[in-house]
Protein backbone atom coordinates (compact mmCIF):
# COMPACT_ATOMS: atom_id res chain seq x y z
CA UNK A 1 0.00 0.00 0.00
CA UNK A 2 2.66 2.60 0.88
CA UNK A 3 5.00 1.73 -1.75
CA UNK A 4 2.19 1.81 -4.27
CA UNK A 5 1.26 5.64 -2.54
CA UNK A 6 5.03 6.42 -2.87
CA UNK A 7 5.23 5.41 -6.71
CA UNK A 8 2.24 7.05 -7.42
CA UNK A 9 3.03 10.39 -5.61
CA UNK A 10 6.77 10.12 -7.18
CA UNK A 11 4.74 10.26 -10.78
CA UNK A 12 2.55 12.84 -9.56
CA UNK A 13 5.84 15.25 -8.84
CA UNK A 14 7.48 14.09 -12.10
CA UNK A 15 4.17 15.20 -13.54
CA UNK A 16 4.36 18.47 -11.86
CA UNK A 17 8.06 18.83 -12.77
CA UNK A 18 6.90 18.23 -16.74
CA UNK A 19 4.60 20.43 -16.78
CA UNK A 20 6.39 23.78 -15.08
CA UNK A 21 9.68 22.13 -17.81
CA UNK A 22 6.81 22.85 -19.97
CA UNK A 23 5.43 26.15 -19.15
CA UNK A 24 8.63 27.75 -18.85
CA UNK A 25 10.15 26.32 -22.20
CA UNK A 26 8.33 29.17 -24.43
CA UNK A 27 7.64 28.12 -27.81
CA UNK A 28 11.35 27.37 -28.37
CA UNK A 29 11.38 23.83 -28.05
CA UNK A 30 8.72 22.47 -29.09
CA UNK A 31 9.61 18.83 -28.75
CA UNK A 32 10.56 19.29 -25.65
CA UNK A 33 9.51 17.35 -22.04
CA UNK A 34 5.68 18.42 -23.19
CA UNK A 35 6.02 15.64 -25.54
CA UNK A 36 6.29 12.89 -22.96
CA UNK A 37 4.07 9.97 -23.70
CA UNK A 38 2.81 7.92 -20.59
CA UNK A 39 2.73 4.46 -19.74
CA UNK A 40 0.32 3.28 -17.25
CA UNK A 41 0.67 -0.15 -15.85
CA UNK A 42 -1.40 -1.43 -13.32
CA UNK A 43 -1.56 -4.71 -11.06
CA UNK A 44 -0.27 -7.15 -8.98
CA UNK A 45 1.53 -6.43 -5.47
CA UNK A 46 3.61 -9.47 -6.13
CA UNK A 47 5.20 -7.25 -9.21
CA UNK A 48 5.29 -4.08 -7.75
CA UNK A 49 9.00 -4.22 -6.86
CA UNK A 50 9.47 -5.32 -10.21
CA UNK A 51 7.59 -2.89 -12.52
CA UNK A 52 8.67 0.28 -10.34
CA UNK A 53 12.21 -1.38 -11.43
CA UNK A 54 11.55 -1.65 -14.74
CA UNK A 55 9.83 1.57 -14.93
CA UNK A 56 13.31 3.49 -12.96
CA UNK A 57 15.44 1.82 -15.34
CA UNK A 58 13.46 2.78 -18.52
CA UNK A 59 13.63 6.47 -17.78
CA UNK A 60 17.40 6.13 -18.32
CA UNK A 61 16.83 4.21 -21.49
CA UNK A 62 14.03 6.54 -23.43
CA UNK A 63 13.77 9.77 -21.26
CA UNK A 64 11.05 10.87 -23.63
CA UNK A 65 8.55 7.72 -22.07
CA UNK A 66 7.21 8.11 -18.21
CA UNK A 67 5.85 4.67 -16.55
CA UNK A 68 3.49 5.50 -14.31
CA UNK A 69 3.05 2.21 -11.65
CA UNK A 70 0.97 1.07 -9.49
CA UNK A 71 -0.34 -1.99 -7.55
CA UNK A 72 -3.67 -2.98 -5.86
CA UNK A 73 -3.31 -6.77 -6.90
CA UNK A 74 -3.77 -8.60 -10.31
CA UNK A 75 -7.52 -8.27 -10.12
CA UNK A 76 -7.35 -4.61 -9.78
CA UNK A 77 -5.07 -4.86 -13.04
CA UNK A 78 -7.41 -6.66 -15.13
CA UNK A 79 -10.09 -4.19 -14.18
CA UNK A 80 -8.07 -1.30 -15.23
CA UNK A 81 -7.64 -2.91 -18.38
CA UNK A 82 -11.10 -3.86 -18.73
CA UNK A 83 -12.34 -0.23 -18.36
CA UNK A 84 -9.23 1.48 -20.01
CA UNK A 85 -7.49 2.45 -17.34
CA UNK A 86 -4.38 1.50 -17.79
CA UNK A 87 -2.15 0.10 -21.04
CA UNK A 88 -0.04 -2.49 -19.42
CA UNK A 89 -2.00 -4.95 -16.51
CA UNK A 90 0.81 -7.07 -14.14
CA UNK A 91 -1.07 -10.08 -13.60
CA UNK A 92 0.60 -13.11 -10.92
CA UNK A 93 -1.80 -15.76 -12.63
CA UNK A 94 -3.38 -16.13 -16.29
CA UNK A 95 -6.20 -13.64 -17.18
CA UNK A 96 -9.49 -15.66 -16.26
CA UNK A 97 -11.89 -16.32 -18.74
CA UNK A 98 -14.52 -13.70 -17.60
CA UNK A 99 -11.41 -11.13 -17.61
CA UNK A 100 -10.54 -11.70 -21.03
CA UNK A 101 -14.35 -11.94 -22.27
CA UNK A 102 -15.37 -8.71 -21.49
CA UNK A 103 -11.70 -6.86 -22.85
CA UNK A 104 -12.93 -8.19 -25.87
CA UNK A 105 -16.63 -7.24 -25.57
CA UNK A 106 -15.83 -3.50 -23.91
CA UNK A 107 -12.82 -2.71 -25.56
CA UNK A 108 -12.97 -4.77 -28.73
CA UNK A 109 -9.66 -6.21 -28.81
CA UNK A 110 -7.71 -9.46 -27.88
CA UNK A 111 -6.10 -9.72 -25.25
CA UNK A 112 -2.27 -10.06 -25.50
CA UNK A 113 -0.45 -12.56 -22.67
CA UNK A 114 3.63 -11.12 -22.25
CA UNK A 115 5.24 -13.58 -20.12
CA UNK A 116 8.05 -11.64 -18.44
CA UNK A 117 9.18 -13.69 -15.38
CA UNK A 118 9.27 -16.33 -12.93
CA UNK A 119 8.01 -15.86 -9.41
CA UNK A 120 8.56 -18.99 -7.04
CA UNK A 121 6.51 -18.32 -3.66
CA UNK A 122 8.57 -19.22 -0.77
CA UNK A 123 6.60 -20.53 2.33
CA UNK A 124 8.19 -18.47 5.14
CA UNK A 125 8.60 -18.94 9.18
CA UNK A 126 9.50 -17.01 11.94
CA UNK A 127 13.48 -16.87 12.06
CA UNK A 128 13.44 -19.05 15.92
CA UNK A 129 10.89 -21.49 14.29
CA UNK A 130 13.91 -24.59 12.84
CA UNK A 131 11.03 -25.82 10.50
CA UNK A 132 13.77 -27.24 7.61
CA UNK A 133 11.06 -28.54 5.21
CA UNK A 134 7.41 -28.90 4.52
CA UNK A 135 5.40 -30.90 2.01
CA UNK A 136 2.67 -29.58 -0.25
CA UNK A 137 0.84 -32.39 1.39
CA UNK A 138 1.24 -31.30 5.49
CA UNK A 139 0.42 -26.86 4.06
CA UNK A 140 -2.47 -28.10 2.60
CA UNK A 141 -3.71 -29.97 5.35
CA UNK A 142 -2.67 -26.36 7.42
CA UNK A 143 -4.59 -24.49 4.80
CA UNK A 144 -7.65 -26.34 3.90
CA UNK A 145 -10.97 -25.59 5.98
CA UNK A 146 -11.81 -28.68 7.76
CA UNK A 147 -7.66 -29.93 7.18
CA UNK A 148 -6.27 -31.73 10.44
CA UNK A 149 -3.08 -30.07 11.58
CA UNK A 150 -3.49 -26.83 13.21
CA UNK A 151 -0.76 -27.51 15.82
CA UNK A 152 3.11 -27.21 15.33
CA UNK A 153 3.64 -30.43 17.35
CA UNK A 154 1.99 -32.05 15.04
CA UNK A 155 4.58 -31.90 12.78
CA UNK A 156 7.27 -32.97 14.97
CA UNK A 157 8.42 -28.73 15.73
CA UNK A 158 8.95 -27.14 18.76
CA UNK A 159 9.41 -23.31 18.81
CA UNK A 160 11.96 -22.18 21.36
CA UNK A 161 10.56 -19.13 23.23
CA UNK A 162 6.99 -19.33 21.73
CA UNK A 163 3.74 -18.84 23.15
CA UNK A 164 1.44 -22.16 22.92
CA UNK A 165 1.29 -24.60 20.24
CA UNK A 166 -1.48 -23.18 18.05
CA UNK A 167 -0.15 -22.54 14.01
CA UNK A 168 -0.84 -18.95 12.98
CA UNK A 169 -1.92 -19.18 9.54
CA UNK A 170 -1.29 -16.13 7.82
CA UNK A 171 -3.07 -15.57 4.31
CA UNK A 172 -3.51 -13.03 1.78
CA UNK A 173 -6.28 -10.79 0.72
CA UNK A 174 -8.94 -12.68 -1.63
CA UNK A 175 -8.53 -10.77 -4.49
CA UNK A 176 -4.63 -11.21 -4.55
CA UNK A 177 -3.42 -13.41 -7.19
CA UNK A 178 -1.12 -15.04 -5.32
CA UNK A 179 -3.74 -16.07 -2.76
CA UNK A 180 -5.75 -17.77 -5.53
CA UNK A 181 -2.07 -19.27 -7.33
CA UNK A 182 -1.63 -20.83 -3.62
CA UNK A 183 -5.24 -22.02 -3.34
CA UNK A 184 -5.24 -23.54 -6.05
CA UNK A 185 -1.17 -25.24 -6.36
CA UNK A 186 -1.60 -26.08 -2.36
CA UNK A 187 -4.89 -26.43 -0.87
CA UNK A 188 -6.79 -27.66 -4.12
CA UNK A 189 -9.70 -26.03 -6.29
CA UNK A 190 -12.28 -28.17 -4.58
CA UNK A 191 -11.29 -27.11 -1.05
CA UNK A 192 -11.82 -23.96 0.77
CA UNK A 193 -9.26 -22.03 2.95
CA UNK A 194 -9.31 -22.00 6.81
CA UNK A 195 -11.47 -18.89 7.48
CA UNK A 196 -9.63 -18.19 10.51
CA UNK A 197 -5.99 -17.28 8.74
CA UNK A 198 -4.69 -13.76 8.70
CA UNK A 199 -5.38 -12.36 5.61
CA UNK A 200 -2.95 -9.81 5.14
CA UNK A 201 -3.40 -7.16 2.59
CA UNK A 202 -0.41 -6.93 0.50
CA UNK A 203 2.86 -9.26 0.42
CA UNK A 204 4.79 -7.23 2.51
CA UNK A 205 2.07 -6.72 5.38
CA UNK A 206 2.40 -10.41 5.60
CA UNK A 207 6.43 -11.03 5.56
CA UNK A 208 5.71 -8.03 8.25
CA UNK A 209 3.66 -10.18 10.25
CA UNK A 210 5.54 -13.07 9.96
CA UNK A 211 8.70 -11.21 11.31
CA UNK A 212 7.05 -10.31 14.32
CA UNK A 213 4.96 -13.26 15.07
CA UNK A 214 7.10 -16.35 16.54
CA UNK A 215 4.14 -19.31 15.88
CA UNK A 216 3.14 -17.95 12.14
CA UNK A 217 3.54 -19.36 8.81
CA UNK A 218 3.00 -17.83 5.41
CA UNK A 219 3.42 -17.33 1.89
CA UNK A 220 4.56 -14.46 -0.32
CA UNK A 221 7.00 -13.78 -3.73
CA UNK A 222 10.56 -14.82 -2.89
CA UNK A 223 11.57 -11.10 -3.84
CA UNK A 224 9.79 -10.32 -0.43
CA UNK A 225 12.49 -12.39 1.25
CA UNK A 226 14.00 -10.45 4.78
CA UNK A 227 16.66 -11.36 7.20
CA UNK A 228 13.80 -11.34 9.83
CA UNK A 229 12.10 -14.40 8.61
CA UNK A 230 13.59 -17.56 6.96
CA UNK A 231 12.33 -19.74 4.12
CA UNK A 232 11.87 -23.37 4.06
CA UNK A 233 12.37 -25.89 1.60
CA UNK A 234 9.27 -27.50 -0.02
CA UNK A 235 8.31 -31.05 -1.41
CA UNK A 236 5.70 -32.33 -3.30
CA UNK A 237 4.63 -35.25 -1.25
CA UNK A 238 5.44 -36.38 2.66
CA UNK A 239 8.76 -37.93 2.69
CA UNK A 240 10.07 -36.42 -0.55
CA UNK A 241 13.26 -34.17 -0.43
CA UNK A 242 12.51 -30.40 0.23
CA UNK A 243 13.82 -28.49 -2.76
CA UNK A 244 14.60 -24.65 -2.10
CA UNK A 245 13.07 -21.78 -3.79
CA UNK A 246 15.60 -20.31 -6.36
CA UNK A 247 16.09 -19.62 -9.72
CA UNK A 248 17.26 -22.92 -10.94
CA UNK A 249 14.68 -25.08 -9.23
CA UNK A 250 11.35 -22.63 -10.00
CA UNK A 251 12.69 -22.57 -13.56
CA UNK A 252 13.50 -26.33 -14.63
CA UNK A 253 10.12 -27.52 -12.37
CA UNK A 254 11.68 -28.94 -9.32
CA UNK A 255 9.88 -26.56 -7.06
CA UNK A 256 6.43 -26.92 -6.65
CA UNK A 257 5.50 -23.61 -6.37
CA UNK A 258 6.62 -21.65 -8.62
CA UNK A 259 4.78 -19.48 -11.64
CA UNK A 260 4.93 -17.15 -14.52
CA UNK A 261 4.61 -13.27 -14.07
CA UNK A 262 2.50 -12.09 -17.30
CA UNK A 263 1.52 -8.71 -18.44
CA UNK A 264 -1.42 -7.80 -20.95
CA UNK A 265 -2.06 -6.04 -23.44
CA UNK A 266 -5.36 -4.51 -24.68
CA UNK A 267 -4.44 -5.86 -28.62
CA UNK A 268 -1.06 -6.36 -29.79
CA UNK A 269 0.93 -3.39 -28.67
CA UNK A 270 2.19 -0.65 -30.54
CA UNK A 271 4.68 2.65 -30.44
CA UNK A 272 6.52 3.42 -27.11
CA UNK A 273 4.53 0.51 -25.17
CA UNK A 274 5.70 -2.09 -28.13
CA UNK A 275 9.37 -0.72 -27.45
CA UNK A 276 8.64 -0.66 -23.56
CA UNK A 277 7.50 -4.46 -23.87
CA UNK A 278 10.61 -5.57 -26.07
CA UNK A 279 13.15 -4.05 -23.88
CA UNK A 280 11.59 -5.71 -20.38
CA UNK A 281 12.31 -9.16 -22.58
CA UNK A 282 16.12 -7.98 -23.40
CA UNK A 283 18.66 -8.94 -21.75
CA UNK A 284 18.89 -5.64 -20.09
CA UNK A 285 15.07 -5.65 -18.46
CA UNK A 286 15.90 -9.70 -17.51
CA UNK A 287 18.70 -8.51 -15.97
CA UNK A 288 16.50 -6.32 -13.19
CA UNK A 289 14.28 -9.64 -12.95
CA UNK A 290 17.15 -11.16 -11.65
CA UNK A 291 18.67 -8.20 -9.25
CA UNK A 292 14.87 -7.50 -7.64
CA UNK A 293 14.62 -11.46 -6.44
CA UNK A 294 12.44 -13.26 -9.33
CA UNK A 295 13.55 -15.25 -11.87
CA UNK A 296 14.40 -14.39 -15.70
CA UNK A 297 13.15 -16.12 -18.75
CA UNK A 298 15.12 -19.28 -20.10
CA UNK A 299 17.70 -17.31 -22.85
CA UNK A 300 16.30 -18.64 -26.09
CA UNK B 1 -33.51 57.09 -1.93
CA UNK B 2 -34.07 55.52 1.34
CA UNK B 3 -36.94 53.56 0.41
CA UNK B 4 -34.81 51.85 -2.23
CA UNK B 5 -32.15 51.29 -0.73
CA UNK B 6 -34.46 49.17 2.13
CA UNK B 7 -36.03 47.21 -0.95
CA UNK B 8 -32.26 46.01 -1.81
CA UNK B 9 -31.34 45.50 1.41
CA UNK B 10 -34.70 43.04 1.53
CA UNK B 11 -33.62 41.51 -1.32
CA UNK B 12 -30.11 40.97 0.13
CA UNK B 13 -31.98 39.91 3.14
CA UNK B 14 -33.87 37.27 1.67
CA UNK B 15 -31.23 36.07 -0.70
CA UNK B 16 -28.42 35.30 2.12
CA UNK B 17 -31.74 33.67 3.84
CA UNK B 18 -32.18 31.24 1.22
CA UNK B 19 -28.58 30.63 0.58
CA UNK B 20 -27.97 29.67 4.66
CA UNK B 21 -31.60 27.46 3.87
CA UNK B 22 -29.86 25.79 1.06
CA UNK B 23 -27.03 25.42 3.14
CA UNK B 24 -28.96 23.91 5.93
CA UNK B 25 -31.12 21.91 4.22
CA UNK B 26 -27.81 20.25 1.82
CA UNK B 27 -26.79 17.97 4.75
CA UNK B 28 -30.29 16.32 4.80
CA UNK B 29 -29.97 16.10 1.04
CA UNK B 30 -26.39 14.42 1.23
CA UNK B 31 -27.42 11.97 3.39
CA UNK B 32 -30.47 10.56 1.94
CA UNK B 33 -28.62 11.25 -1.38
CA UNK B 34 -25.13 8.66 -0.17
CA UNK B 35 -27.74 6.11 1.12
CA UNK B 36 -30.03 5.81 -2.00
CA UNK B 37 -26.70 5.63 -4.02
CA UNK B 38 -25.44 2.49 -1.70
CA UNK B 39 -28.19 1.27 -1.79
CA UNK B 40 -29.02 1.25 -5.43
CA UNK B 41 -26.01 -0.24 -5.94
CA UNK B 42 -26.29 -3.05 -3.33
CA UNK B 43 -29.84 -4.05 -3.74
CA UNK B 44 -29.64 -6.18 -6.71
CA UNK B 45 -27.75 -8.37 -4.26
CA UNK B 46 -30.83 -8.60 -1.99
CA UNK B 47 -32.71 -10.57 -4.50
CA UNK B 48 -29.60 -13.01 -5.24
CA UNK B 49 -28.51 -14.21 -1.49
CA UNK B 50 -30.58 -15.05 1.30
CA UNK B 51 -30.93 -12.23 3.73
CA UNK B 52 -30.83 -14.40 7.10
CA UNK B 53 -27.65 -16.44 5.86
CA UNK B 54 -26.22 -12.51 5.26
CA UNK B 55 -26.98 -11.30 8.77
CA UNK B 56 -25.63 -14.00 10.74
CA UNK B 57 -23.75 -17.10 8.61
CA UNK B 58 -20.38 -17.25 9.45
CA UNK B 59 -19.06 -18.20 6.06
CA UNK B 60 -17.35 -15.08 3.86
CA UNK B 61 -15.53 -16.87 0.60
CA UNK B 62 -17.06 -14.08 -1.92
CA UNK B 63 -13.93 -15.34 -4.63
CA UNK B 64 -14.49 -18.83 -4.40
CA UNK B 65 -16.03 -21.12 -7.17
CA UNK B 66 -18.98 -21.85 -4.71
CA UNK B 67 -19.58 -18.21 -3.34
CA UNK B 68 -20.76 -17.37 0.52
CA UNK B 69 -21.68 -14.50 1.53
CA UNK B 70 -22.30 -14.32 5.59
CA UNK B 71 -20.97 -11.20 7.34
CA UNK B 72 -22.30 -12.80 10.81
CA UNK B 73 -18.71 -12.88 12.13
CA UNK B 74 -17.90 -9.52 10.53
CA UNK B 75 -20.48 -7.57 12.88
CA UNK B 76 -19.33 -9.37 15.59
CA UNK B 77 -15.63 -8.16 15.02
CA UNK B 78 -16.74 -4.84 14.54
CA UNK B 79 -18.75 -4.36 17.61
CA UNK B 80 -16.29 -6.07 19.95
CA UNK B 81 -13.58 -3.91 18.58
CA UNK B 82 -15.77 -1.18 18.78
CA UNK B 83 -16.83 -1.81 22.13
CA UNK B 84 -13.19 -2.36 23.44
CA UNK B 85 -12.09 0.62 22.63
CA UNK B 86 -14.81 2.44 23.98
CA UNK B 87 -14.15 0.61 27.31
CA UNK B 88 -10.47 2.10 27.03
CA UNK B 89 -11.72 5.77 25.24
CA UNK B 90 -14.15 6.62 27.32
CA UNK B 91 -12.35 7.04 30.42
CA UNK B 92 -9.44 8.19 29.31
CA UNK B 93 -11.24 10.57 26.98
CA UNK B 94 -13.58 11.94 29.55
CA UNK B 95 -11.19 12.20 32.14
CA UNK B 96 -8.91 14.30 30.01
CA UNK B 97 -11.53 16.60 29.69
CA UNK B 98 -12.36 16.86 32.60
CA UNK B 99 -8.84 17.46 33.67
CA UNK B 100 -7.93 19.85 31.14
CA UNK B 101 -11.50 22.24 31.75
CA UNK B 102 -11.46 22.20 35.18
CA UNK B 103 -7.83 21.02 37.04
CA UNK B 104 -4.95 22.43 35.28
CA UNK B 105 -3.30 25.76 34.99
CA UNK B 106 -3.00 27.54 31.75
CA UNK B 107 0.60 26.71 29.61
CA UNK B 108 -0.20 23.54 30.72
CA UNK B 109 -3.63 23.19 28.92
CA UNK B 110 -2.54 24.88 26.11
CA UNK B 111 0.65 22.27 26.32
CA UNK B 112 -1.64 19.38 26.39
CA UNK B 113 -4.27 20.77 24.06
CA UNK B 114 -1.71 21.04 21.41
CA UNK B 115 -0.14 17.88 21.99
CA UNK B 116 -3.78 16.30 21.73
CA UNK B 117 -4.43 17.89 18.78
CA UNK B 118 -1.71 16.50 17.32
CA UNK B 119 -2.71 12.86 17.90
CA UNK B 120 -5.71 13.50 16.22
CA UNK B 121 -3.49 14.62 13.11
CA UNK B 122 -1.58 11.29 12.68
CA UNK B 123 -3.05 9.38 9.56
CA UNK B 124 -4.90 6.35 9.89
CA UNK B 125 -2.84 4.40 7.92
CA UNK B 126 0.69 5.28 9.93
CA UNK B 127 -1.69 3.82 13.55
CA UNK B 128 -2.24 0.63 11.32
CA UNK B 129 1.70 0.41 10.91
CA UNK B 130 2.36 0.85 14.46
CA UNK B 131 -0.16 -1.64 15.32
CA UNK B 132 1.45 -4.33 13.00
CA UNK B 133 4.92 -3.42 13.68
CA UNK B 134 5.47 -2.27 16.76
CA UNK B 135 2.20 -3.25 19.09
CA UNK B 136 2.29 -6.42 17.87
CA UNK B 137 5.42 -7.93 19.45
CA UNK B 138 4.70 -5.70 22.28
CA UNK B 139 1.51 -7.71 23.01
CA UNK B 140 3.01 -10.66 22.07
CA UNK B 141 5.75 -10.90 24.44
CA UNK B 142 3.56 -8.52 27.62
CA UNK B 143 0.37 -10.42 27.24
CA UNK B 144 1.99 -14.24 26.20
CA UNK B 145 -0.39 -14.69 23.41
CA UNK B 146 0.36 -16.68 19.98
CA UNK B 147 -0.77 -13.16 17.82
CA UNK B 148 -0.30 -9.67 18.12
CA UNK B 149 -2.53 -8.41 15.76
CA UNK B 150 -5.82 -8.42 17.79
CA UNK B 151 -8.84 -7.66 18.71
CA UNK B 152 -7.29 -6.08 21.66
CA UNK B 153 -4.72 -4.46 19.03
CA UNK B 154 -7.07 -2.56 17.03
CA UNK B 155 -9.37 -2.00 19.76
CA UNK B 156 -6.05 0.40 21.70
CA UNK B 157 -5.51 1.68 18.14
CA UNK B 158 -8.78 2.73 18.30
CA UNK B 159 -9.21 4.53 21.46
CA UNK B 160 -6.48 6.44 20.92
CA UNK B 161 -8.29 8.02 17.73
CA UNK B 162 -10.96 8.86 19.17
CA UNK B 163 -9.41 10.37 22.83
CA UNK B 164 -8.97 13.15 21.16
CA UNK B 165 -12.36 14.00 19.49
CA UNK B 166 -13.88 13.19 22.80
CA UNK B 167 -11.25 15.82 24.80
CA UNK B 168 -11.96 18.29 22.34
CA UNK B 169 -15.84 18.14 22.63
CA UNK B 170 -15.66 16.93 26.04
CA UNK B 171 -13.96 20.35 27.21
CA UNK B 172 -16.07 22.28 24.97
CA UNK B 173 -18.99 20.97 26.81
CA UNK B 174 -17.82 21.28 30.41
CA UNK B 175 -16.92 25.16 29.26
CA UNK B 176 -20.33 25.74 28.58
CA UNK B 177 -21.83 25.25 32.11
CA UNK B 178 -22.06 28.83 33.30
CA UNK B 179 -19.62 29.42 35.52
CA UNK B 180 -22.28 30.60 38.59
CA UNK B 181 -22.59 26.86 39.34
CA UNK B 182 -18.73 26.31 39.61
CA UNK B 183 -18.84 29.87 42.13
CA UNK B 184 -22.23 28.19 43.73
CA UNK B 185 -20.48 25.24 44.14
CA UNK B 186 -17.86 26.28 46.10
CA UNK B 187 -19.78 28.50 48.02
CA UNK B 188 -21.92 25.52 49.70
CA UNK B 189 -18.16 24.48 50.68
CA UNK B 190 -18.30 21.94 47.98
CA UNK B 191 -14.39 20.34 47.29
CA UNK B 192 -13.57 20.21 43.62
CA UNK B 193 -14.33 16.63 42.71
CA UNK B 194 -17.54 17.15 44.80
CA UNK B 195 -17.72 20.28 42.15
CA UNK B 196 -17.01 18.24 39.04
CA UNK B 197 -19.18 14.72 39.60
CA UNK B 198 -21.99 16.59 41.41
CA UNK B 199 -22.62 19.59 39.62
CA UNK B 200 -20.49 20.07 36.40
CA UNK B 201 -20.89 16.49 34.69
CA UNK B 202 -24.64 16.72 35.25
CA UNK B 203 -24.51 19.60 34.03
CA UNK B 204 -23.11 18.91 31.06
CA UNK B 205 -24.10 15.53 30.44
CA UNK B 206 -25.43 16.28 26.62
CA UNK B 207 -22.36 17.32 25.18
CA UNK B 208 -20.25 14.83 27.23
CA UNK B 209 -22.76 12.28 25.92
CA UNK B 210 -22.72 13.63 22.30
CA UNK B 211 -18.38 13.12 22.99
CA UNK B 212 -18.59 10.05 23.20
CA UNK B 213 -21.00 9.20 20.48
CA UNK B 214 -18.72 10.44 17.96
CA UNK B 215 -16.21 8.77 19.50
CA UNK B 216 -17.89 5.63 18.60
CA UNK B 217 -18.89 6.49 15.33
CA UNK B 218 -14.97 7.24 14.94
CA UNK B 219 -14.04 3.94 15.91
CA UNK B 220 -17.19 1.96 13.61
CA UNK B 221 -16.18 3.85 10.45
CA UNK B 222 -12.68 3.55 10.96
CA UNK B 223 -10.65 1.68 8.12
CA UNK B 224 -6.92 1.59 7.32
CA UNK B 225 -6.24 0.87 11.11
CA UNK B 226 -8.52 -2.08 11.84
CA UNK B 227 -7.37 -3.38 8.05
CA UNK B 228 -3.53 -3.94 9.29
CA UNK B 229 -4.18 -4.31 13.10
CA UNK B 230 -6.56 -6.68 13.79
CA UNK B 231 -4.96 -9.32 11.97
CA UNK B 232 -8.62 -9.45 9.16
CA UNK B 233 -9.16 -13.09 10.17
CA UNK B 234 -12.89 -14.47 9.87
CA UNK B 235 -14.24 -15.44 13.02
CA UNK B 236 -16.19 -15.14 16.14
CA UNK B 237 -13.80 -14.03 18.82
CA UNK B 238 -13.47 -15.54 21.90
CA UNK B 239 -10.73 -13.91 23.92
CA UNK B 240 -9.58 -10.83 24.04
CA UNK B 241 -6.44 -11.78 21.94
CA UNK B 242 -8.28 -13.69 19.25
CA UNK B 243 -7.66 -11.97 15.46
CA UNK B 244 -10.93 -10.37 14.18
CA UNK B 245 -12.20 -8.91 10.94
CA UNK B 246 -14.46 -5.70 10.52
CA UNK B 247 -16.93 -4.78 8.03
CA UNK B 248 -15.22 -1.58 7.10
CA UNK B 249 -11.86 -3.66 6.84
CA UNK B 250 -13.85 -6.28 4.58
CA UNK B 251 -15.17 -3.27 2.13
CA UNK B 252 -11.74 -1.79 2.08
CA UNK B 253 -9.42 -4.88 1.11
CA UNK B 254 -11.99 -5.95 -1.52
CA UNK B 255 -13.87 -2.83 -2.78
CA UNK B 256 -10.82 -1.87 -5.10
CA UNK B 257 -10.82 -5.37 -6.95
CA UNK B 258 -14.69 -6.58 -7.72
CA UNK B 259 -16.09 -6.10 -11.00
CA UNK B 260 -18.91 -3.31 -11.08
CA UNK B 261 -22.09 -5.11 -11.05
CA UNK B 262 -20.91 -8.42 -9.73
CA UNK B 263 -22.52 -9.71 -6.69
CA UNK B 264 -19.31 -9.71 -4.55
CA UNK B 265 -19.36 -5.58 -5.55
CA UNK B 266 -23.17 -5.86 -4.84
CA UNK B 267 -22.51 -7.69 -1.46
CA UNK B 268 -19.97 -5.48 -0.50
CA UNK B 269 -22.06 -2.18 -1.10
CA UNK B 270 -25.20 -3.70 0.83
CA UNK B 271 -22.14 -4.11 4.19
CA UNK B 272 -22.05 -0.58 3.41
CA UNK B 273 -26.11 -0.20 3.73
CA UNK B 274 -25.22 -2.61 6.81
CA UNK B 275 -23.01 0.34 8.31
CA UNK B 276 -25.22 2.90 7.77
CA UNK B 277 -27.86 1.47 9.43
CA UNK B 278 -25.32 0.15 12.86
CA UNK B 279 -24.69 4.30 12.69
CA UNK B 280 -28.29 5.08 12.57
CA UNK B 281 -29.31 2.95 15.36
CA UNK B 282 -26.58 4.43 17.53
CA UNK B 283 -27.40 8.07 17.15
CA UNK B 284 -31.10 7.54 16.97
CA UNK B 285 -30.82 5.78 20.51
CA UNK B 286 -28.32 8.79 21.48
CA UNK B 287 -31.27 11.75 20.34
CA UNK B 288 -33.51 9.63 22.54
CA UNK B 289 -31.58 8.85 25.69
CA UNK B 290 -31.01 12.76 25.53
CA UNK B 291 -34.39 13.53 25.33
CA UNK B 292 -35.03 11.02 28.03
CA UNK B 293 -32.68 12.93 30.43
CA UNK B 294 -33.94 16.43 29.08
CA UNK B 295 -37.76 15.38 30.41
CA UNK B 296 -36.76 14.19 33.85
Amino acid sequence: MGVASSIRFAAALAAVAVLVAGCGGGGGTASGPGARTTIANIGSDTMLNLAAAWAEAYDRVDPSVSVEVSGGGSGQGAAALINGSCDVANCSRKLEEREAGEIRSRRSREPKEHIVGYDALSIFVHRSNPLEEISVEDLGEMYRDGGTITRWSQIGVTIPGAKGDAIILVNRQNSSGTYHYFKEAVVGKKNEFRLSALHMNGSKDAVELIANTPNSIGYSGMGYATPEVRQVRVSRKRGERGIAPCAVSALDGSYPIARPMFMYTAGEPEGALRAYLEWILSPKGQEIVESTGYVPRPAR
Amino acid sequence: MAERRNGMEMVAEKAIELLIRICGISAIVFVFGIFFFVFREGAPALAKIDLGEFLTGGKWIPTSHQPRYGVGALIVGTLSVTAVAMAIAVPFGLGAAVFVSEFCGRRTRETLKIVIELLAAIPSVVWGFIGLSVMSPLLIHGFHVPVGVNLFNGAILLALMSVPIMVSIGEDALKAVPDSYREAALALGATRWQTVWRVLVPAARNGLLAAVLLGVGRAIGETMAVLMATGHSIRIPETLFDPVCTLTATIAAELGETSKGSTHYQVLFLIGVLLFSITFVVNLAADLVVKGIRKR
